[in-house]
């Protein structure tokens, strides 16, 4: 069962990443993204990160892809892009070797590092052993509100900084103003 | 029926973290490159979930919040930019911006 769903959201999230990168109108390849996120998703309730699926289809699906649309929309770039015409010569080519050499690089590192993994003993509260269902939840709530929560203060400055320069940054600017 | 292993879900993550990476090589439309960023973000996001049930270790899934926050914040500054570079000119393309450097 497991294996189903993992082959499921596996292919779900290479087909959308795959035409995130080959669509040639932007708005589809928006969309595509979508696809990859729910796929995303679903591999993080199939590990038990039921807070983290629920905040990934919230803020990505929900926050960011409309935000890419409301951009492409905006500026009206929706129109299909040429993709037959190749600005620099054999980009493609060297693109796609390396690629390959990354996706081996990558394969080979973590097929070699699986078998230093060891289980640390704190554990995972899953919510099998917790009598309610949302052990997860507590369990990332101490985490993130007990020992992070400097780096968790540090995120709201973060955020309050890009929106006040980005703000600045897409304000049409006044003749005659500092 | 085999279940799948952690050594899979990370095989997965780095086909997805590959096919950003590319997309950020070959395509030209900086919207698009923002996309596929968000794809390698993702395949990180997907090994840390993966390695914090492996591990059983409650500190990946923390990572993968902040990770979530930094992407929203990485988003909205990039967009704000190209909104900015759009007005003045026409086209969308990766070469019209060589003249942020320096």
């Amino acid at each position: 069962m497991e294996l189903i769903v993992f082959v499921l959201a596996s292919a779900m999230m290479l087909i959308g990443a795959f035409g995130v990168i080959t669509r040639r109108n932007p708005v589809h390849a928006a969309l595509s993204l979508v696809l990859t996120l729910f796929g995303v998703a679903v591999h993080f309730v199939a590990l038990e990160a039921y807070f983290l699926a629920a905040v990934q289809i919230i803020v990505y699906a929900g926050a960011i892809v409309v935000l890419f649309l409301f951009v492409i929309m905006l500026l009206g770039v929706d129109k299909a892009e040429d993709l037959q015409t190749e600005p620099l010569v054999a980009q493609r080519w060297l693109a796609g070797i390396a690629g390959l050499g990354l996706l081996g690089l990558l394969v080979i590192a973590v097929s070699r590092g699986a078998e230093m993994l060891t289980t640390r003993a704190e554990g995972l509260a899953t919510s099998a052993e917790g009598a309610s269902g949302d052990a997860n939840i507590q369990q990332l709530a101490r985490s993130v509100f007990g020992d992070y929560v400097v780096a968790f203060e540090l995120t709201s400055i973060l955020l309050v900084v890009a929106v006040v320069g980005t703000v600045m940054l897409a304000r049409r600017r006044v003749p005659g103003e500092a | 029926m085999p279940e799948p292993t952690t050594l899979s879900y990370l095989i997965v993550a780095a086909l997805l973290f590959v096919m950003g990476t590319v997309g950020v090589m070959v395509r030209r439309n900086p919207l698009i490159m923002f996309m596929c960023i968000e794809l390698m973000l993702n395949a990180v996001n997907l090994s840390f979930v993966a390695l914090a049930r492996e591990l059983t270790d409650i500190n990946g899934q923390s990572i993968v919040f902040f990770v979530l926050v930094v992407a929203a914040a990485e988003v909205v500054v990039g967009l704000g930019i190209i909104v900015a570079i759009m007005r003045n000119r026409s086209s969308l393309s990766a070469d019209d911006m060589a003249e942020l450097a320096g």
